[in-house]
């Protein structure tokens, strides 16, 4: 089963069993496919960890009360984000007030979009993209890469402070194509100058840090 | 039947009217073709470049009507960047060298400037009809240019265009000597026109039997157009905001009582539920209602209204009408031919509007059913089965479940047995939409039945290069194919290259197809422009030299005469 870029733009529900922050926006593959018990080689979207559950009555929201206003928002401005889908005329779509404020949401949804950034661990066999727009800081971002490759026993991925324990560090290519540790500068500039995320050995990135004082 | 004379072989052309008779009697010698070519008055351009203008304009010397499509379908939903082509300058160019005596232009999907417009209006003194549907790139100066240039012009229409306003002044610009219109459609045009030039207009043009307004046309004016033109068989009202008391509201009444030809209505842009008894006393004439551009008319005005419109043929509502409705509409409406049912929450909680109940029950009521879109939430392979054996006349079957790859509610399984059940028992389908949870099997079924099939759209659906190779393999009449957001990759792509010029196009964007089986289809097939259009916004992914193993993002395959075309833009690569 081949990946294509754009599945991660795909957003489907999430998975009865997701806990994660951000909205789930990778696709399972279907189980029918693995019929010829080639299943547990297919690279599939799924979160790591979790096992393919059967389309049972995939609802277009995920599930759970605790769905902050945020939550919601991320949601419906994800879910604008398939481009092009559904497919009705732009002039229909602008044609009521009401439609023009969604319709406004998902050019912003989609010009949001912009902010994907693979991220890669070393070690991992394949990697990860995700929103930066959806994190409101640091930590967020932390833990949500944490859950994202905890499967690929890491450890705890912590800030350099407290991280006498840390295993691995998160680093990051600016628009320079230097390598920077993440956490230096302020959220804003980060995300408007990350190009893509690497999970590193905490050895390597130490040399990042002293390099920097 | 060489031997007869020249004059009775092109008399017997004239009955043949659809273009691809025409088409097909020219290839059978020589002297057909040049009875053909000289007697042609109607030409069909389906691909803009595909040919070039002038040779068009050689062949048909004595043509009359032209009609140029340009972008490909999916340009309507955005997947084609902006700047990607499709000008009619270079055609209205051509036409103004080679063909002086045009009297109709039709273009669909096409930038069309004012210079363009100007050069129109200026060129072809027997002007009569132009017809601009879903184009962009021109004011309403170009269209003052029309109106004021164009002697004897009868119709005006413009459906869903772009147009950039500038000033209302260009209604005004037809002169006081023009009585010629039949038909006038500015409904897309968002600005505000002159409101007492358009009446002095309507009421000196005698034959005009189709109107159709703007927004910015309030009732008031509404109801003193009506009053001038009682003949009207189309109209398309402004934006029907109306207090239900009011005088205007009355003398609406009245003026709609008068008019006993109107059969078709659209429009109703802001229009309070209420207001909507103003039209009972047509609605058992109309045979054509459009209210998709009407979300304030819920369910029960609805049904209300539609229980009058027993001759409705075609119908085009919101799905607020909900399935309720629907079995409404199957139990009054039995003549019915066309419906849409357009959704009124796209981005929202997945309120069920319509399901698969409200489809069948418009099947087991409306037999004559031929043209379906549907959008709702969810369909079954049950309903669709039920649908294929009470509606086996479908030519257009256009189906979308608006979460992409959704299942069957019912029984989790995809959606293949039901489209399966359609393509089987409808053997006059030329065009049909997929959508939902859809396996490689659906395309084995389409490729084994779907004999007359002339356009495919397919999207989210598949497994394996199999299920397109199937669609290639098979269907004999296809002329459009269209993908997104599915596997299949340069396998399928190069499976059967031959196929390509025996269609129009193939659209394929978000697939597994890369850069270096584009280049191996384009080295084959030297009649085909392989375009690549790269994603703007990609920058990072972007490489000065992107390896064949590259996928593509967009992919636009065409047959043509005209060779790689020479105003593509940048981040088009024609291979």
């Amino acid at each position: 089963m081949t990946l294509t870029a754009n599945t991660d733009r795909l957003l489907f529900s999430a998975t009865p069993h997701s806990s994660v922050e951000f909205p789930a926006r990778l696709r399972e593959m279907e189980d029918v496919k693995g019929s010829d018990g080639l299943g547990d080689t297919e690279l599939r979207l799924g979160l790591p960890g979790t096992s393919t559950a059967t389309r049972s009555a995939k609802r277009a929201l995920p599930e759970g009360d605790e769905e902050s206003h945020d939550e919601l928002r991320r949601t419906s401005a994800a879910k604008a984000q398939v481009v092009g889908w559904p497919p009705i005329r732009s002039y229909r779509k602008n044609s009521f007030p009401a439609r023009k404020a969604e319709a406004e949401a998902e050019a912003e949804a989609e010009a949001a979009a912009g902010l994907y950034v693979k991220v890669s661990m070393d070690g991992a066999p394949y990697l990860r993209k995700i929103d930066l727009s959806v994190y409101k800081g640091y930590k967020e971002l932390r833990e949500s890469l944490n859950h994202m490759f905890q499967c690929f026993s890491l450890g705890e991925l912590s800030r350099r402070e407290g991280g006498s324990g840390s295993e691995y560090a998160i680093t990051y290519e600016d628009k320079d194509g230097d390598l920077m540790l993440v956490g230096d500068v302020p959220w804003e500039m980060f995300i408007s100058s990350c190009k893509r995320l690497r999970i590193m050995k905490g050895y390597e990135a130490r040399g990042l840090e002293s390099r920097k004082h | 039947m060489t031997y007869f004379p020249e004059e009775v072989v092109e008399h017997i052309f004239d009955f043949l009217s659809s273009h691809r008779d025409r088409n097909i009697v020219s290839t059978v010698c020589k002297a057909w073709y040049r009875v053909e070519r000289l007697s042609r008055r109607s030409v069909f351009v389906g691909n803009c470049y595909a040919v070039r203008p002038g040779r068009v304009m050689a062949r048909f010397p004595g043509m009359k009507c032209l009609s140029v499509k340009g972008k490909p379908h999916f340009a309507d939903f955005n997947l084609v960047p902006h700047d990607w082509g499709g000008f009619a300058l270079p055609w209205i160019e051509a036409a103004a060298r080679g063909c002086p005596s045009l009297e109709e232009l039709r273009l669909k999907r096409m930038v069309v400037s004012d210079e363009s417009l100007e050069l129109l209006a200026r060129s072809f003194p027997n002007f009569k009809a132009l017809v601009l549907v879903s184009c962009e790139g021109f004011t309403t100066d170009g269209l003052a240019a029309i109106a004021t240039h164009c002697r004897g012009l009868r119709e005006l229409d413009l459906q869903e265009n772009e147009v950039e306003d500038h000033g209302r002044q260009w209604l005004s610009c037809f002169p006081d000597s023009c009585t010629s219109l039949e038909s006038l459609n500015f409904a897309c045009l968002k600005g505000e026109v002159n409101a007492g030039a358009l009446e002095r207009l309507v009421a000196r043009c005698v034959n005009l039997r189709s109107l159709k307004l703007n927004r910015a046309i309030s009732v008031e004016s509404l109801a003193r157009i009506l009053a001038r033109t009682p003949h009207l068989v189309e109209l398309g009202t402004g934006s029907f905001t109306i207090e239900h008391g009011a005088e205007a509201y009355q003398r609406l009444i009245h003026a709609f009582q008068k008019c006993k030809s109107l059969k078709s209505l659209s429009g109703f842009w802001d229009v309070a539920p209420r207001c909507m008894q103003s039209i009972y006393s047509i609605c058992p004439n109309l045979t054509v209602l459009n209210l998709s551009y009407a979300p304030a008319i819920q369910g029960a005005d609805l049904v209300k209204l539609i229980r009058h419109c027993f001759k409705l043929q075609k119908l085009w509502v919101l799905d607020c009408i909900r399935d309720k409705g629907l079995a409404v509409v199957a139990s009054t409406c039995k003549e019915l031919q066309e419906l849409r049912v357009f959704p009124s929450d796209i981005y929202g909680t997945g309120t069920a509007a319509v399901t698969e109940e409200g489809l069948v029950a418009i099947s087991s009521g409306c037999s004559k059913l031929n043209s379906l879109l549907y959008f709702c939430h969810q369909m079954t392979n049950a309903a669709l089965i039920t649908v294929a054996k009470n509606c086996p006349h479908f030519t257009r079957f256009r189906l979308c479940i608006l979460d992409p790859g959704k299942p069957d509610p019912d029984t989790n399984q995809p959606l293949d047995e039901g489209f399966g059940a359609i393509v089987r028992s409808c053997k006059d389908l030329r065009r049909l939409s997929l959508s939902g949870l859809l396996t490689d099997k659906v395309f084995l079924y389409i490729g084994e039945y779907a004999a007359r099939l002339e356009m495919l759209s397919i999207a989210f659906a598949g497994d394996s290069d199999k299920g397109m190779v199937y669609v290639l393999n098979g269907c004999k009449n296809l002329r459009k194919l269209e993908i997104r957001d599915s596997p299949f990759g340069d396998a399928a792509l190069l499976e059967n290259v031959g196929k390509y010029e025996t269609m129009r196009s193939l659209w394929m964007s978000s697939c597994d197809v890369t850069l270096g089986g584009c280049k191996a289809l384009a080295a084959k097939m030297p009649r085909l422009n392989v375009e690549v259009i790269n994603d703007t916004d990609e920058s990072d992914e972007m490489e000065e030299n992107p390896s064949d193993m590259h996928k593509v993002e967009k992919m636009y395959v065409y047959r043509t005469l005209a060779g790689a075309r020479n105003d593509a833009p940048e981040f088009v690569e024609i291979l």
